[in-house]
Formats: C-alpha cells, structure tokens, sequence
C-alpha cells in the first residue's frame, strides 16, 4: 500500500507543479514506483513541466466517469525505468467535473499499484482544492520567502486541519542565499517560527528551473543542479531517509566570504 | 564569524524586520478570522461592559490576540482609574 501526497500552497506561482514533477522524478529516479496526480482540472500544467504533453489520450475526468481505465489514462515516462506515470488533468472541463469522494476512491486504488501517488493542487481554496486534498494521507505545502506567500500558507495549513490532515510539511521554495544573508529575506527559520510546522526541504532559487521547464525535463536529471539536488534530497526524506538540509551557497559572497573561503573556514 | 559582523553592522532596516511584523499582525487577524474592524467593535462592547462596573481608562486599553505555541490567546490590558459606586 502506499502513501499519497499533496502538494498545495494556496497561492499560485510558488512552484507547486514544478516541485510535484521533480520530488516524483527524484522518487522514481530512486526507484520507487510513482504516480502524478494533476489535480488542476481546466489549467492542466504539469504535463507540460514534464514534457510528456503530446502523449495525453484520457484525462482523469476521464477515468472518474468511466470513459478510460486508469491504465489507459496513465502516461509512462520513459526516462525513469517504468518507475514514473502521470496522470493528467482535464483540460476542457472544470473543477465541479469531478467530486472529494471521486479523487478518494481514485487516489485509493492507485495507492494499491504505486509506492508514492503525488497529487499536484491547483491554486486556491475552493473545490479544487479539496478534490485535490481529499484522498491524501500527507500534505507538503510550498512556500516561497514572500508576505504573500507565507500568509497563503499560513491559510492552507488552517484549512488543511480543517479537512482533518494534520501534521503538514514544509517546502521553502526559491531561496536566494545572498539576500537572506543581507537581511532582505526571510530566512528558514523566520518561516518555520511564522508558520510553526515542519521543514520537509529547501529549494534554492536556480535558474535552471526555466531551463528545465523549457525543456519539459525534471531539474532532478541534472546533477549539476542545486535546485535538482535539493529535490533529490527531499525525495530521500520522504522515503524515510535522515538526510541533512544543504548548505545553501551565497551566489555573490562578497569580500568576506571570498576571505573566508581563502582561509578554509566554513560557515 | 559572518554572522557577528552582520548583527554588529546589521541594518536596522532588513527589509525581513518589516515583512515578519507585518506577517504576524495580518496572521492574527486571518486565523482569528476577525477583521480589524470586527476587532475594534469588540473592544467597544469590552468597554461597554467593563465601564458599568469599572472606571476604565480607555486611552490605555488594549485588545490583542496573541500566540502561545499552538494557542491563540485575545489579551486585554484594561488600567483601572477607581471602583464607580463602591457597594456598601
């Protein structure tokens, strides 16, 4: 049996589509057997952040009404050893298409099949984010270091004990290192004290994240990175590996980290 | 090392100092789900009440919601000026 995620946010644009493409790929790179859920029924995405959107025949809406069977409706991604499928969103219907008790039985039996089944949630709190919510047995919220961001979360995380599932996690999205250190962000634990629970993951701001969207190929595949390794990383955690949060390297350390880097000493 | 330098040049302006406040005075209102100004017609029915047994200095009464780990918590500061008609 296994575990079904969500990967939620509340607010849009902080990277919940790319972070459910690359903690999947990270999983089955791993060798755990991974569905995606694109739960963002009418503004389908994470078919295109995986390249895998020219071979979409059925949609979950189709599968929910009988239209498909899961394993017709189910994508193979090649490039992970028969370890990674996506299941992709309707795009011409909307959120209403499709119910809580519908995602649950649907989530349920891909749980029989799969080690991790991730759903990716659409933005918002209304339906679609309970369809998206309701067949889950954990919650990763994402978060990037940003006032508007952080009190989305804030939200979600309210309304996620609402629907009953406690104890969500943590995903610290696009972290610049170098205006952290300046003051001008906020830090890991400036999130963590403001919205008090736990930290599954920090994600470096990398601009190969573009690159990597633009491609339709997972950062994870890229071993140089630090976004991928970061994704890498909290693939581990979430298959029960103690793996230690990365050292975050300022991308303009100035005068007195090139000093100390001369000198060998590390932060 | 770094870290002592930055607290002892830290900018008293760090854009974060601004961003956390204002953070944790829109998160007490959102979880509370209370909007300022259902916040502020509460302190009036407060003071409403209190007044009729208390003579209440209202310049210095606070209401707030404040956060005790898991727990919100509504604090009111009431300073008392005296007992209006001291029963007896």
């Amino acid at each position: 049996m296994g575990e079904a995620i969500v990967i939620t946010s509340g607010k849009g644009g902080v990277g919940k589509t790319t972070t459910t493409a690359n903690i999947g790929a990270g999983l089955a790179q791993a060798g755990q057997r991974v569905a995606l859920i694109d739960a963002d029924i009418g503004l389908r995405n994470l078919d295109v952040v995986m390249g895998l959107e020219n071979r979409i025949v059925y949609d979950l809406v189709d599968v929910v009404e009988g239209f498909a069977k899961l394993k017709n409706a189910l994508i193979k991604d090649k490039r992970f050893n028969e370890n990674l499928y996506l299941l992709p969103a309707a795009q011409t219907r909307d959120k209403t298409a499709v119910s809580p008790e519908q995602m649950r039985d649907l989530v349920s039996s891909m749980k029989e099949e799969f080690d991790f089944v991730l759903i990716d949630c659409p933005a918002g709190i209304e339906q679609g984010f309970k369809n998206a919510v309701a067949g889950s047995d954990r919650a990763v919220v994402v978060a990037t270091p940003e006032v508007s961001s952080v009190r989305d979360a804030d939200r979600i995380i309210g309304l996620l004990e609402a629907e009953e599932k406690h104890h969500p996690s943590l995903i610290v999205n696009r972290i610049r290192p170098s205006m952290v250190k300046k003051g001008d962000m906020m830090d890991i634990n400036d999130m963590i004290e403001i919205l008090a629970i736990e930290l599954l993951g920090v994600v470096p701001d990398d601009e190969f994240i573009v690159v990597s969207t633009n491609r339709g190929e997972p950062a994870v595949l890229n071993t140089q990175s630090q976004a991928g390794q970061a994704y890498r990383n909290i693939a581990r955690r979430l298959m029960g590996e103690n793996v230690p949060m990365m050292k975050l390297e300022d991308d303009n350390q100035g005068f007195i980290g090139r000093l100390r880097k001369m000198m060998g000493i590390k932060g | 090392m770094f870290d002592l330098f930055a607290r002892v040049f830290g900018r008293e302006d760090a854009s974060k100092e601004v961003a956390k406040e204002r953070l944790r005075l829109v998160l007490v209102h959102d979880r509370a789900s209370l909007s300022p100004q259902a916040l502020e017609s509460l302190k009036n029915d407060l003071l409403n009440v209190i007044s009729q047994y208390l003579d209440i200095d209202d310049q210095g009464f606070r209401v707030d919601f404040s956060r005790h780990e898991d727990a919100m918590a509504l604090i009111a500061n009431i300073p008392i000026k005296k007992k209006v008609g001291r029963p007896l």
